[in-house]
């Protein structure tokens, strides 16, 4: 049975709690940040920062209105994951409750799944030369717990449960919105890239909130998956070709707020 | 909190005024969710800037820092001009319809009254501000409240002057945007609908902050959202357990369950201050029960009938102004000797806290209590200062936290619910309680060694807590016991005044009601119904969840909304979701126009004489302000605040400090930072401290996203910070001109991981003519980029 996360944005208040439960139950140390004129922080995903709340100002040039949208991005979970179709050690996989998951035994340090990512979340950790990110709590969710971001988030934007449970919410959620006047209300991750493990109830399109609105996996990872996996010799000899390519598709989704400007 | 957290599910419209929920009080927001997921309720946030509760709301209407009562004032007038207010409501549950001394006026900013004072600009003799009474000494009532001089009549010609035109002048706030939070709220008019206004410091750190409140209570009234589930006046209380220090007397002007603190001069013995505090009508009139039976909590057996209960031990306050203004301002003339400093670090939250930290040389002894070395402690180590000139003598006590303890805490709702503790303290840290308990039986020793002068206080005091004092006895001394049998007390309608029973603080008597399980530890859940959770823990008074609850049903005692009915008459009794603030015992014709219980009037005043400064709430600028007062000719500011220091203050308008500053909090820090500025993971999220500026005002003064600012006040303090430029903040149409106005949050000091400027360095020394609380929220600055 699947199990998925719903993050509900027109319930996110921005206050974080998700980002330093993830810290705390990962034991993931702080990272040292800068303030850059922005809530958002720290700016970047790395090996240490699992997850993030994006914020992002948007302000009508004619009303002269101000809108403010907080968003909980992360790992997506996808059922068609980039990451796992790159990587040459087989290290990267989807637990039987869809987790897309990294075994750091396996991992050889390449980066593929790295420079693969289709929302650039994927970090690389230099001191274990391993990559690392987001296991959807797969640990918690072992003994029966929900993720310690949805466990932590006080207000209930972080659902989680078996998909079809949240998809049951997100559609009701969205027909709740739309009653209530967001006509843009829509889910997020239901059908993208074969449907995600994590979805979103978003009140306006996904590039607002800096999703990219038809994520794909980069044509390279398909080639990889299909062609070149098979004859791992080659994975030296397509490194450049595939960082180059996937650079290029990665850096059109998911830039940060200061990047945004 | 009138209301409680789980009852926001029950309102309609939301009205978040002087607060900023999403930041401060996340868990509010689970609530608020919930009431417009499941019933389509409306959140309409009213602040100066865009915060991140404007970010989630329906309606945002901006306003200029210190302008709230204009605001609301303006919300007053369009109900009461448009007949939009709950009339059956207001005509039998308020003062409506008292009429008043005709000698009774207000005129160009002033009260009738109004004579000159020593140390402020007027004090009011509040004669004409009194109900009209006939021969038999009764109240003379207009039922129609059509007469000039009822209550209802005056409050309408007060409030005409209010007009959107005018108020947005004051304010800021587009008329369009005024007209818009004006009908979704006085929709919550309507029987059956109910609106909450939920605040906090953005409505208390005025001048005139205690108006501010009386404003929102006047809406609330003449709305009919009072006592009602999903209504009421909604104070968020600022840390999680400050609404149970206030109960036990943590404000230098109470004794615990909110009885004023003896004054020498007013009440020389027990029976002056019983004549003098104790009303002649209403629940207060068994104040001496409450008293008496404190005085026997702390004294027991010492304290009898002849001795006045021990009434001389108690300290009495004396004729200076004890507030926190005034205790540094006695500080720095030298009256004050030594300071206990337990979990409060006046140095960075303490309005122009770079003199309090000056004026702590003045100390021969300061004692800080608390988990880090803060920067009260550490005063003597701010950079820039030579600790070989300080004499002071400091002493760290290294406390505990809330996880290290057991005991007691009391949330905005009143619900006072028991901790336990998870792990021992840390290293040499121990509990608060340890640490009092240590104190007193040290010094009671060295009392009993050296009498000393007046030893009887603490040689008398009743102490007996065990060896190392136990939580749960010093709960059941505060719940009461009846000293003849020995037995807790079941609550506070069992209190005497004849000695036969000892209670620490009457408003908790109940919920400490057994040994074994006591109300404060039950932990039942309720799984459907109006959130009400009578069994899980125990809300102050009587576990009542919401108070005034009277009003929730019309005068026959049919529940206003019966989809959240809360109290009803079936004809033969009253049926209840909570516990009864009124006599349901009786039909509800009885009750039907003596709802609330603890005024002499037992009806809710629209027209209150008991504040300082005016019985009905008017706009005056705050301390500092960039104009004129347009609504008077002659007063500027709260004519009854106390001018504590001279040539303290930007005139109004003043060039030279052109912006208008508030200072606030934000998610990720806490207070003055002493904790969260300790905790790695929260500086990865708020690394630094910052100002937050319009992007016209950036582009005006060249600063760019990240630069380094200089802010300065009328004082010649200077502080820096980063800036932050964003399109949520901006310039507000006031009084015909464009003014700009910035903002900074308070949490930062020189001390632990994350160090930045205390804030409150710039903030002016002056409070609210009630209570005293600083001016944090409105004052003049400039600002210019650095290097």
């Amino acid at each position: 049975m699947l199990n998925s996360l719903l993050i509900d944005t027109s319930k996110c208040i921005g206050c974080r709690a998700c980002q330093v439960a993830c810290k705390q139950w990962n034991r993931l140390p702080a990272e040292e940040t800068s303030f850059t004129g922005f809530y958002e922080n720290p700016v970047r995903f790395t090996a240490n920062s699992w997850t993030r709340v994006s914020f992002r100002e948007h302000e009508d040039e004619s009303t002269g209105d101000v809108s403010w949208y907080f968003a909980k991005i992360g790992c997506m979970h996808c059922t068609d994951a980039a990451c796992e179709k790159v990587c040459p050690a087989g290290a990267i996989s989807h637990t039987e409750t869809g987790a897309v998951v990294t075994d750091p035994k396996k991992c050889i340090g390449c980066n593929y799944c790295v420079a693969s990512c289709t929302f650039k979340v994927m970090s690389f950790n230099q001191k274990e030369n391993i990559s690392q990110k987001c296991t959807l709590c797969s640990d918690r969710q072992a003994i029966g717990l929900i993720p310690a971001c949805a466990k932590a988030c006080p207000t209930g934007a972080i659902q989680f449960g078996t998909r079809a449970e949240m998809v049951d919410l997100a559609h009701r959620r969205v027909n709740d919105l739309v009653v209530q006047g967001s006509s843009k209300a829509q889910i997020y991750g239901l059908e993208e890239l074969n449907g995600t493990g994590v979805m979103y109830v978003l009140k306006d399109d996904p590039e607002e909130y800096g999703l990219p609105a038809n994520p794909k996996i980069p044509i390279s990872a398909y080639i990889w998956n299909a062609i070149f996996r098979p004859l791992r010799i080659f994975v030296v000899a397509l490194v450049g070709l595939l960082l180059w390519e996937n650079k290029r598709e990665t850096e059109k989704v998911l830039p940060t707020e200061n990047e945004a400007k | 909190m009138t209301n409680h957290w789980i009852d926001y599910k029950n309102s309609d419209v939301f009205l978040a005024f002087g607060c900023n929920p999403a930041e401060n009080h996340p868990i509010s927001m689970k609530w608020v969710e919930r009431a417009r997921a499941e019933k389509g309720a409306k959140l309409i946030v009213v602040d100066p800037r865009f915060t991140r509760s404007a970010a989630t709301a329906d309606l945002y209407a901006p306003l200029r820092p210190g302008t709230n009562i204009a605001f609301l004032g303006g919300l007053i007038n369009y109900v009461l001009s448009n007949k939009l207010y709950h009339e059956e409501y207001v005509l039998n549950y308020t003062n409506a319809t008292y009429l008043i001394n005709p000698e009774f006026s207000f005129n160009d900013g002033l009260f009738s009254g109004a004579h000159d004072a020593e140390d402020r600009a007027v004090n009011y003799d509040k004669d004409s501000w009194s109900y009209q009474v006939d021969a038999e000494g009764k109240v003379i009532k207009d039922p129609t409240a059509t007469d000039q001089h009822s209550v209802l009549q005056l409050m309408k010609k007060h409030y005409e002057r209010y007009d959107f035109k005018t108020v947005s002048r004051i304010t800021g706030c587009p008329v369009d945007k005024l007209q818009a939070v004006a009908e979704l709220f006085a929709s919550t008019g309507q029987p059956g609908k109910a609106g909450n206004i939920m605040y906090a410091m953005g409505v208390t750190q005025f001048t005139h902050g205690s108006q501010n409140v009386r404003a929102i209570a006047c809406l609330q009234l003449l709305l009919g959202n009072m006592g009602i589930p999903g209504g009421g006046v909604n104070a968020q209380r600022g840390q999680a357990n400050v609404q149970g220090s206030t109960d036990m007397a943590m404000l230098y002007h109470l004794i615990p369950g909110y009885l004023n603190m003896p004054k020498a001069a007013l009440h020389e013995d027990l029976a002056a201050y019983l004549e003098k505090e104790t009303p002649a009508g209403g629940y207060w009139t068994n104040k001496p029960k409450f008293l008496i039976s404190m005085l026997k909590a702390w004294y027991g057996d010492y304290a009898t009938q002849d001795n006045d209960f021990c009434y001389d031990y108690v300290p009495k306050l004396d004729t200076k102004d004890r507030s926190h203004i005034g205790m540094y301002k006695y500080m720095g003339e030298g009256e004050i000797k030594g300071m206990i400093c337990w979990a409060d670090n006046p140095a960075v939250t303490g309005p122009s806290a770079s003199t309090k930290r000056n004026y702590s040389q003045n100390l021969d002894w300061l004692v800080s209590i608390d988990i880090f070395e803060n920067e009260t402690a550490a005063f003597w180590k701010e950079p820039g200062v030579d600790p070989t000139e300080i004499d002071t003598e400091v002493f760290l006590l290294p406390s505990s936290v809330s996880f290290e303890r057991e005991g007691t805490i009391a949330n905005s709702g009143r619900w006072i619910q028991w901790r336990y503790q998870a792990q021992e303290p840390l290293g040499d840290a121990h509990t608060d309680i340890w640490i009092v308990d240590q104190l007193f039986k040290a010094v009671k020793k060295e009392y009993e060694k050296n009498a000393g002068p007046f030893a009887e206080p603490i040689l008398k005091m009743k102490w007996d807590y065990g060896a190392e004092a136990d939580a749960n006895a010093v709960a059941m001394e505060i719940n009461g016991y009846d000293l003849k049998t020995g037995l807790l007390l079941e609550d506070f309608t069992k209190l005497a005044d004849d000695g036969s029973t000892a209670c620490g603080c009457w408003i908790y008597s109940g919920y400490y009601n057994n040994a074994t399980h006591p109300a404060c530890k039950s932990r039942i859940k309720e799984d459907s119904g109006i959130g009400t959770n009578a069994k899980w823990s125990f809300a102050w008074p009587l576990n009542r969840r919401i108070i005034y609850n009277r009003c929730s049903a019309d005068p026959q005692g049919n529940a206003w909304n019966p989809d959240t009915p809360l109290m009803w008459w079936d004809g033969l009794t009253w049926q209840r979701n909570d516990v009864p603030d009124f006599n349901a015992n009786v039909p509800p014709e009885t009750t039907a126009q003596a709802p609330y219980i603890m005024l002499p009037e037992l009806q809710a005043r629209l027209f209150a004489s008991g504040l300082a400064d005016g019985p009905f709430p008017e706009h005056y600028e705050p301390a500092e302000s960039p104009i004129r007062n347009i609504l008077s000719t002659t007063v500027q500011f709260n004519p009854v605040t106390k001018i504590w220091y001279e040539d303290h203050l930007a005139a109004a308008g003043d060039k030279n400090f052109p912006y208008v500053i508030s200072t606030y909090r934000v998610s990720e820090h806490w207070q003055s930072g002493i904790m969260t500025r300790n905790t790695p993971w929260l500086n990865e999220l708020m690394p630094a401290l910052f100002i937050e500026i319009s992007p016209t005002l950036a582009e005006k003064l060249g600063i760019k996203n990240g630069d380094q600012v200089e802010i300065s006040s009328y004082r010649k303090q200077h502080i820096t910070a980063l800036a932050c430029i964003t399109p949520r903040m901006k310039p507000l149409l006031v009084d015909g001109e464009l003014r700009e106005m910035v903002g900074m949050p308070f949490h930062w000091g020189f001390m632990g991981l994350n160090k930045g400027a205390v804030v409150n360095d710039i903030v002016p020394s002056i409070g609210d003519a009630n209570t005293n609380i600083p001016e944090y929220k409105a004052f003049l600055c400039n600002i210019r980029k650095v290097g």
